[in-house]
């Protein structure tokens, strides 16, 4: 944050406005809950007491698109689910993002056949891939933090019109 | 933005009743994301309003080609994909695989491997239910019990990274043993786990089962007859709490579980709350067998002495001329297996996991099927769930404990 | 090569039947159907026709007691054998702890067989994804479609005429072709 200063007893906080906004963004991401299949495992055991998510602001994961700001596509997806995947990505107001959690959704992962996407990043713009099968929670959260680190250094010219 | 298509009924109407056509009842898309259904799993519902007319699953949303991908993989390589199958139950898995290819090319075990599977394979069925009454729980909006359960399950993925490194797909059973011997912290770890879990089993029993929200929510709901369950080839917990005493680890025992004693609960009532107090008692008689393997723990080898099928220690590489051999042999090439086919099965958290493997004379299989439980205990749900509410539809999905690894493959 | 020798053990272990309950399961078949046995490791497998097979499942289900149906599907020998398919059905008696396996061979150009559904409820989503899969056509299904691929596919994946669908990884010499050839979504 900018430079503070205190004029007797009012607090008072000088900084720059894009700063305030980013900063905002990522105290309270709220994720959309989209486990496809073991990665969503890992990403409970992320949320859950042991390695808990809720101390980065996620303290619940929205089951609507359209309440939630983050994508966590934890596992893998195959040419069926692929249209659903697109049409929710759709249904996310602005601003968003995704994170490619796992192996299978970076990249195809074990699976390298005719029924699973090669990356989900063929249908939908990904920020963050966390490799894995599974990723441990604690690599999932290093994940999380690397996308905060990319948000805080947003800037206001480069966002995407919709 | 993506154009909104119109969907009629048409590829459905051989399966809703009559009332739909004529729009007295209304279809809803109880879709592939969403909070209650166990993974990506669509159901279309036809509703009288609150009620449910017609549950249809519409499954395939996970398919991975894992039966065909296993084809062009060698049989020691394949065995990687069998932990992502069933992503709940991953060591239990690779014992189905790998009991599968010991009978087709007729490969010993020896004993001290045997307990250890057992162990894993118990502690692993311990760390399904675990999530399964996480799941339960937060379906039915009691969500500590979600945090209760994952607090419990982190110890038993602890044990598992102590042995292999990995917490959930571990592929540390191996076809002829298991992949190198446990450590010493082992038994300890083991031993603290089973000190601590009956306390643990008695709070989730003191949170849910005499509350009386919970039974009046699932006592009487969704009942499943016995005869419509062998007949729909349902098999598992759901099996067992219709009255039908069936399970693998006593009819045809396996890994030497007939030295160990345990009971096999039943119950005859065939609705959502037996299927949940079956799984609690589960619970108990798991850690009863894991007790019970860890005292008789035999010293011995872990591997098969076979060197046609397991790859050489590698201490003995760099003295021995036909373990060098062995091992460029078994890493690069594989082993040939019989022109034969066999089928194997095991009792797995859910029910019957079979294997059907068949071999070709070359290194790798020729065709792997898995017989997953999930796929028959699913499709069930629409002659179980007719005439209940929507809120009673996500009790009874969430008690047949379905993974959607399981179903699409 | 020792490996070809090695491969040329013959496919039936041995021809002892373990089980009596088996062997006098195995002779009323035979009776009854003409059928030919094959044995492996304790297993018994059947081979019956496509026209009998719906009254094999009857009866054994009826007087032998085998209430449930484990495992329905399929093997594809193409081009090694004709009948180019094997539609395997596998059951398990609870009552006499006994499994025993029925083997159809199927020809590859319009493969038919007479649908079980009647017999066994779970026969419904398998005989689906036996048709998804190999493209053999079950009559009589009450409900004959895809199950686990999407509508739009062409062809039946486990075949052994359907490419795998491998795609090579990248890396930076050939980073642009394969770049070209990925089905990326059009915005």
């Amino acid at each position: 944050m900018g430079v503070e200063q205190k004029l007797g007893d009012m607090g008072i906080v000088t900084t720059k406005l894009e700063e305030l906004v980013n900063w905002s963004r990522t105290n309270a991401m709220w994720p959309m809950l989209f486990g496809l299949a073991c990665c969503a495992i890992e990403m409970m055991a992320a949320q859950a007491s042991h390695y808990d998510m809720s101390r980065f602001g996620m303290e619940l994961m929205r089951a609507s698109p359209r309440q939630s700001d983050l994508m966590i596509v934890a596992g893998r997806v195959s040419r069926k689910m692929a249209p659903v995947v697109r049409r929710l990505y759709d249904q996310m107001p602005e601003p968003k993002w995704v994170i490619a959690m796992g192996d299978c959704a970076s990249c195809g992962g074990v699976f390298n056949n005719y029924a699973i996407l090669q990356g989900v990043d063929e249908i939908i713009p990904v920020d963050v891939y966390v490799a894995g099968c599974p990723p441990r929670p604690e690599a999932l959260i290093h994940g999380v933090v690397t996308l905060y680190e990319k948000v805080k250094g947003d800037k206001f010219k480069d966002a995407v019109k919709a | 933005m993506a154009q909104i298509e119109e969907v009629n009924v048409g590829p459905f109407r051989h399966l809703v009743s009559e009332r739909a056509l004529t729009g007295e009842t209304m279809l809803l898309n109880m879709g592939p994301q969403h909070p209650s259904t166990h993974g990506v799993l669509r159901l279309l519902l036809e509703l009288d309003g609150e009620t449910v007319v017609n549950a249809i699953p519409d499954v395939g949303y996970l398919h991975t080609g894992i039966e065909k991908n296993m084809e062009a993989k060698t049989y020691i390589k394949a065995e990687v994909m069998t932990d992502r199958l069933d992503y709940m139950n991953t060591t239990g898995n690779n014992l189905a695989y790998c009991m599968a290819v010991e009978k087709l090319v007729g490969l010993d075990v020896p004993p001290r491997a045997q307990a250890i599977r057992v162990i894993l394979t118990e502690l692993q069925r311990i760390a399904s239910h675990l999530v399964f009454l996480g799941a339960f729980g937060l379906d039915l909006a009691a969500m500590s019990v979600f945090l209760y359960c994952f607090r419990e399950r982190e110890m038993i993925l602890d044990i598992l990274e102590l042995c292999s490194g990995q917490r959930m797909m571990t592929t540390f059973i191996r076809p002829g043993g298991i992949w190198r011997d446990v450590p010493v912290e082992f038994e300890s770890a083991v031993r603290n786990f089973i000190k601590i879990f009956p306390k643990r089993v008695d709070e989730y029993e003191a949170l849910l089962t005499k509350n009386p929200i919970l039974l009046d929510r699932l006592v009487g709901i969704g009942v499943l007859d016995a005869k419509t369950a062998l007949s729909h080839g349902v098999t598992g917990p759901a099996l067992r709490a219709s009255g039908v005493n069936w399970d693998l680890r006593k009819a045809r025992p396996y890994m030497g579980y007939e030295q160990y004693e345990f009971n096999v609960p039943t119950r005859t009532a065939g609705d959502t709350f037996s299927r949940y107090i079956l799984h609690i008692e589960e619970f108990r008689e798991s850690l009863k067998i894991v007790e019970q393997a860890l005292n008789k723990l035999p010293q011995g080898p872990v591997q098969s002495a076979n060197r046609k099928f397991v790859p050489p220690p590698r201490a003995e590489i760099g003295v021995s001329m036909e373990a060098l051999i062995h091992h460029f042999k078994l890493w690069t090439e594989g082993f040939p297996a019989p022109k034969a086919s066999i089928y194997s099965a095991v009792e797995s958290p859910r029910g019957e996991l079979g294997v059907y493997l068949e071999g070709d004379g070359g290194p790798k299989p020729h065709r792997v099927h898995m017989r997953t439980p999930s796929f028959d205990n699913l499709s069930v749900i629409n002659k179980i769930a007719q005439g209940h509410l929507v809120a009673d539809l996500v009790a009874i999905l969430a008690s047949i404990d379905i993974v959607l690894g399981d179903i699409d493959r | 090569m020792i490996f070809q020798a090695l491969a040329a053990v013959p496919g039936a272990g041995s021809r002892v039947i373990m089980d009596t309950k088996l062997k006098k399961l195995a002779d009323v078949l035979q009776e009854k159907f003409g059928s030919s046995i094959e044995e492996f490791r304790d297993e018994v497998h059947v081979f019956l026709k496509a026209e009998q097979i719906v009254e094999a499942l009857i009866l054994l289900r009826d007087k032998h007691e085998f209430e449930l149906l484990s495992a329905l599907t399929a093997t594809d020998y193409h081009p090694q054998q004709t009948p180019r398919f094997h539609v395997i059905y596998q059951l398990s008696s609870l009552a006499k702890n006994l499994t025993v396996q029925l083997r159809v061979p199927v020809n590859g150009d319009q493969p038919k067989v007479p649908t079980a559904t009647r017999v066994y409820d779970n026969a419904n989503w398998r005989e689906r994804e036996v048709f998804d899969m190999f493209g053999i056509e079950f009559e009589g299904h009450p409900d004959p479609r895809r199950i686990l691929n999407p509508e739009d596919i062409v062809g039946h994946p486990l075949r052994k005429d359907f490419p795998l669908g491998y795609e090579e990884p990248q890396f930076t010499f050939n980073y642009d072709d394969i770049d070209l050839k990925k089905i990326y979504a059009k915005e």
